[in-house]
Formats: structure tokens, C-alpha cells, sequence
């Protein structure tokens, strides 16, 4: 049954509902499928060239349990939510009780959460199966996950190049046909540019929708989690898992979002779509800038009124973004002392060992983020760092509303470039973060954000485009994206000479 | 000091020149933002947040304890804090 693992979620659950496969066939087939090309089960020194390295930790004896749970239910009529027994794979920033949470880092090798985050909670509550936790940068911070202390992840449609990140593990399961679906986390980008450069569908919902109890938190007023699918309607199905009020956040929003589903496939005849005049151009590459002009045509041969627009101060958007997410980052990591949980490096004096530890446990990209935070956040500093970027936060959101005015949705593509070699950005900490420069403005403002894909450069790499709704309107920029899923029609399944293998028959 | 970071050498001639090109690029943000402008630090506006006052069960006291690096009856255990006197 090896081609269970090309399905998609609703696919998988059509199956399970008419009785052609059980949950377990379907866990079973994607645990092998991981066994086959993930390579996760062997020390890092042991990955060879040809595994994908999505996982960190599998959870299959759990996840068999469950889907074993699931299909009892459903032999026996118990009223199932809509993606109850489709297998998933959970970023490693999030807590499950059961396994390990290491959120990439030295610093929690070896920690098991003493509870389940909310997401967790939700995924476990629909019955949706959780495979294993991923791989991602130390802490969610970085473009390709390479920041990781456990090893690189490798790209599905290229296995020289990165899978983009920080939820590079969650893209390249959802890509590398290990999972059809997967939770990734979204800070700048961290979702939305591994989603454009593995070729699969990744969201960032409104800020708040979606609850932060249990996320490892690296940058508090942007942090946000979301779906990964190869389908626009199964991230959409998975965003309604997840999504909803949460009293145990504080910064959960009360606001019901309009519902998912509802003009899904309404299409976009008459719909106002703005092309960001600041988010194209100079640094985009030529296969990026060509799958986005052909976008924009398909759009307009759909109905929609293509028109520009301009966000005048995004180009500001990531030296704010740069000073804001450091800034709460310093703040956050602060709790990695040494004392209640996670590693310690013995020292005389508890400030020495504070500082031991901390200088064991984090990694080179980690330690220059919080030293950029203290320093724009201390006195003498703040105002020229911390409260100006603040300030820059606020033109940005307001840049949005204007826009707004205009159009019903804008639209950039998700990142200036395709998947790149491993290597080639790590020298550079500039060079790296120009990969989120058209994903950052939408983190900054709070509003919901999609990479859909659309297309693939000279090379057959994959292109994403971004769609960027108004707060709260998550089912909007789910619409827009379905529209020009079926207009283009791509195959989800990872091609190439450097590309995973995939099933045969396939 | 302020961020509890003990670096070795290496890392500091390694770091240094990063951290100030970083800080150059970041300092972009002093070209728009002018004083009249309010700063935002949230995508919504915060408020405080009130739950009922109810008591509910915490997380077991052993289960807390059993991912700390060092423990002593009962309690989170740490080195000496103040210096001895010279």
C-alpha cells in the first residue's frame, strides 16, 4: 500500500470512512516510508547523503496505539472528527508529553515536557496521529536548518540543498511523502519560506488564532503555529484543528475567525488582487520572478483585478524584525539557567554556572541573537533599537490597513529564492536573513499568511507564492490559494536527478 | 554580563564583527520612524487577562522535579550564590 503515502489527508480519510484502509494500514505505511528514506533512527554521524532527516524522534508505538484506537471507534460508530486517523508530523518547538521536546538545541537534549501543549492537546482531541516530533533551527531561529544541533535536514526535491526553516524537518516530512501533513511554527517566515522551497502548501494564521500554551517561545508577539499539507484544503482542515481561544494564552485572540470552508472553492472572479510593488524585483531570482508573473496572469484570466500596491515601509520590515525578534528572544531565553530543567555545566558560583551552561548549550546563531536583544534593549540603546523598530512595527501594520482599503488580498512571492546548497548562506548572518524579507512584514503585523506553490525554476526546483489576508481573514487567503492549486494543477511528488526516491508506481 | 553568555576567544573575534554589521543594517530603522508615531509591540492591543479564581491541580511536584539538572530535598539545587568572604 506504498502509495497511501502520495494521498492526501482528505484522500486518506475518504478511504478510512468507506472501510478500504484502517488508521493502522495508513500509520504503517507512512512509518515505513520514513524508515525508508528518513534515516532518523541513526546517530548523526550515521546519515548518509540520501536521508531526508526530517525526525528527530519517532513516536511510532504510540501513534500504532492510537490508530489502532481509531479504528475501533469508527467499526463501531463513534462520531469522528473530520481528520481523525490521518498521521502528522509535530515540530520539535512543541510540547507532547511521552517524548522527547529539544527545540533543535543542546540545551533541552534529552528533556521530556511534563505537559502537552495546546496544539497537542487539539491534534490529540480530533484524533489526528502523531508520528514523530522534526527537526528545525536551535530555538526556530534560522532560513534553512542548518542551525539545528542534530543535523542537517536535506531538501525532498534536492537532497544537496536545504529544506528552508526554521521547520525545515515539518516541509521536508510533508514534501518526502512521510506525513501528509505537519505543524510547523512561524516567526518571521518559519513556516511560509520552508513551505515555497519543498513544494508543499505551509500558513501562518492570524496572530492569536492559534494558542502558544506549550510552544517553546523565542519571540512572543510573533510566534505563531501553523499547518503544512501538500493540499491547500488539508492545511485548511488542519488550521480548523488547531485554531480557536485558548484561556491558558494570554495573546490568544477571543474573535471567532469566519469559517474555513464556506467559499473555499468560490474561486476569485472579482476579487482584488494587490501585487506588492516593494516585494519583487532586485534580489528575486528569475525563475521566482517568472512563476510569479505567471501567477498573477492565471489570476487575472480567473477574474480577479490585478492591481499594485504599495507596503511603502516594508523594505524596512527586516532590519525591524531583526532588532524586535532578538529583542524578546533575549527576554525568553532567559529561563535557560541551568536550574529547573535541561542541561547544566557545573561551575562554583551559580552566575558562573548560568554562564557555562549557556555558553555550552546554545549555538553560534542562538548566542548572536541574544546578545543583539540585550544590546538593543538596554539603557542608552532602547530608543535607537528597540522603541524605532517598534515604531517601523507600527507604519508596517498601518501600510497593510491602507492596503486593504484597496485590495482584497496582496501578494508577493514567498522567498527570493529557490532551495539553496547547504553552506553557501552560513558564513553570512546578513545573507541568510535576506530569505525572509518578504515574509517578515506579515509577521510583524499580525496578519494571516500563505505559501502556496507555484511553480518551478529552469532547474525544477519549487516556487511559492505568498497571500496575505487582513487580520482574521484566514478564510480568504485559504480561497485564494485553492484557486490557483487547481488552476495549476502541479504534482506535490517530489521530482529530479537529486530528488528522494519515491514509491513506485508513482 | 547582561545576557549570562561566557564566550572564549575564538567566539568573540568571530562575533564581533558580525554583531556590528548586524547592528549597521538594523539601524535602518531609524531612517522612517519618526516621534509622532506609536510604537507597536503587538498585533492586537494587549489587555489583561483575568481567569476565574479557582483553584485547579498543578503538575506533580516529582514530575517537575525529575527534569531538573540537580535536586536536594525536595528543591531545585544550585551552586553558592553569594562569594564567600575573601
Amino acid at each position: 500500500m506504498s502509495e497511501l503515502v502520495t494521498k492526501s489527508a482528505a484522500d486518506l480519510v475518504a478511504l478510512m470512512e468507506s472501510g478500504e484502509v484502517s488508521s493502522r494500514e495508513v500509520v504503517d505505511a507512512h512509518l515505513a516510508r520514513i524508515e525508508e528514506v528518513d534515516g532518523h533512527a541513526r546517530p548523526d554521524g550515521d546519515l548518509t547523503e540520501s536521508d531526508v532527516h526530517a525526525f528527530l524522534a519517532l513516536t511510532a508505538e504510540q501513534a500504532r496505539r492510537h490508530a489502532d484506537d481509531v479504528d475501533q471507534r469508527r467499526a463501531t460508530g463513534h462520531p469522528l472528527g473530520p481528520l481523525a486517523g490521518v498521521p502528522l508530523a509535530l515540530k520539535d518547538v512543541i510540547t507532547m508529553r511521552g517524548a522527547p521536546t529539544t527545540v533543535g538545541s543542546r540545551m533541552l537534549q534529552g528533556w521530556e515536557p511534563p505537559y502537552d501543549a495546546t496544539v497537542t492537546t487539539r491534534l490529540r482531541a480530533a484524533d489526528i496521529v502523531v508520528l514523530g516530533k522534526t527537526n528545525m533551527d536551535e530555538f526556530a531561529m534560522g532560513s534553512s536548518t542548518e542551525n539545528s544541533a542534530y543535523g542537517n535536514t536535506r531538501n525532498p526535491w534536492d537532497l544537496g540543498r536545504v529544506p528552508g526553516g526554521s521547520s525545515g524537518g515539518s516541509a521536508a516530512a510533508v514534501a518526502g511523502l512521510m506525513a501528509p501533513l505537519a505543524i510547523g511554527t512561524d516567526t518571521g517566515g518559519s513556516i511560509r519560506q520552508p513551505a515555497a522551497v519543498c513544494g508543499v502548501v505551509g500558513a501562518k494564521p492570524t496572530y492569536g488564532a492559534v494558542s502558544r500554551y506549550g510552544l517553546v517561545a523565542f519571540a512572543s508577539s510573533l510566534d505563531q503555529a501553523g499547518p503544512f499539507a501538500r493540499t491547500v484544503e488539508d492545511a485548511a482542515l488542519l488550521q480548523a484543528a488547531i485554531h480557536g481561544h485558548d484561556p491558558l494564552d494570554s495573546t490568544s485572540i477571543t474573535q471567532e475567525l469566519p469559517d474555513l470552508f464556506a467559499d473555499l472553492r468560490a474561486g476569485v472572479d472579482g476579487l482584488r488582487i494587490g501585487v506588492v510593488t516593494e516585494l519583487q524585483g532586485d534580489g528575486y531570482e528569475l525563475g521566482v520572478e517568472a512563476a510569479f508573473r505567471d501567477s498573477l496572469a492565471r489570476y487575472e484570466a480567473m477574474g480577479a483585478v490585478i492591481s499594485e500596491v504599495s507596503l511603502p515601509h516594508a523594505p524596512f520590515g527586516l532590519p525591524a524584525y531583526y532588532l524586535i525578534a532578538p529583542s524578546e528572544c533575549s527576554s525568553n531565553l532567559a529561563r535557560f539557567d541551568g536550574v529547573r530543567y535541561g542541561n547544566r555545566v557545573d561551575a562554583p558560583t551559580a552566575e558562573e554556572m548560568n554562564a557555562a551552561t549557556r555558553a555550552a548549550g546554545f549555538g553560534p546563531e542562538v548566542k548572536r541573537r541574544i546578545m543583539i536583544g540585550t544590546h538593543a534593549l538596554s539603557s542608552g540603546y532602547y530608543d535607537a533599537y528597540y522603541l524605532q523598530a517598534s515604531k517601523v512595527r507600527r507604519l508596517i501594520a498601518d501600510d497593510f490597513v491602507a492596503a486593504f482599503d484597496q485590495v482584497d488580498v496582496v501578494v508577493s512571492p514567498t522567498s527570493p529564492t529557490v532551495a539553496f546548497p547547504f553552506g553557501s548562506k552560513t558564513a553570512d548572518p546578513i545573507a541568510m536573513y535576506l530569505n525572509d524579507v518578504a515574509t517578515v512584514p506579515a509577521s510583524l503585523a499580525g496578519v494571516p499568511a500563505i505559501s502556496v506553490p507555484n511553480g518551478r525554476d529552469d532547474a525544477g526546483l519549487p516556487v511559492g507564492l505568498q497571500i496575505m489576508a487582513p487580520l482574521l481573514r484566514d478564510d480568504l487567503m485559504y480561497r485564494v490559494a485553492w484557486a490557483l492549486e487547481q488552476d495549476l494543477g502541479l504534482s506535490p511528488i517530489p521530482t529530479g536527478g537529486n530528488a528522494v526516491a519515491v514509491p513506485q508506481g508513482v | 554580563m547582561l545576557a549570562r553568555l561566557s564566550l572564549t576567544d575564538g567566539e568573540i573575534d568571530r562575533l564581533a564583527p558580525q554583531l556590528s554589521q548586524i547592528l549597521a543594517y538594523a539601524e535602518q530603522v531609524s531612517e522612517v520612524a519618526a516621534d509622532d508615531v506609536e510604537p507597536m509591540t503587538h498585533p492586537f492591543p494587549l489587555r489583561n487577562v483575568m481567569r476565574e479564581d479557582q483553584p485547579r491541580p498543578s503538575l506533580p511536584r516529582d514530575l517537575l522535579l525529575s527534569q531538573a539538572p540537580e535536586v536536594q530535598d525536595d528543591r531545585f539545587a544550585v551552586p553558592r550564590i553569594v562569594a564567600e568572604e575573601g
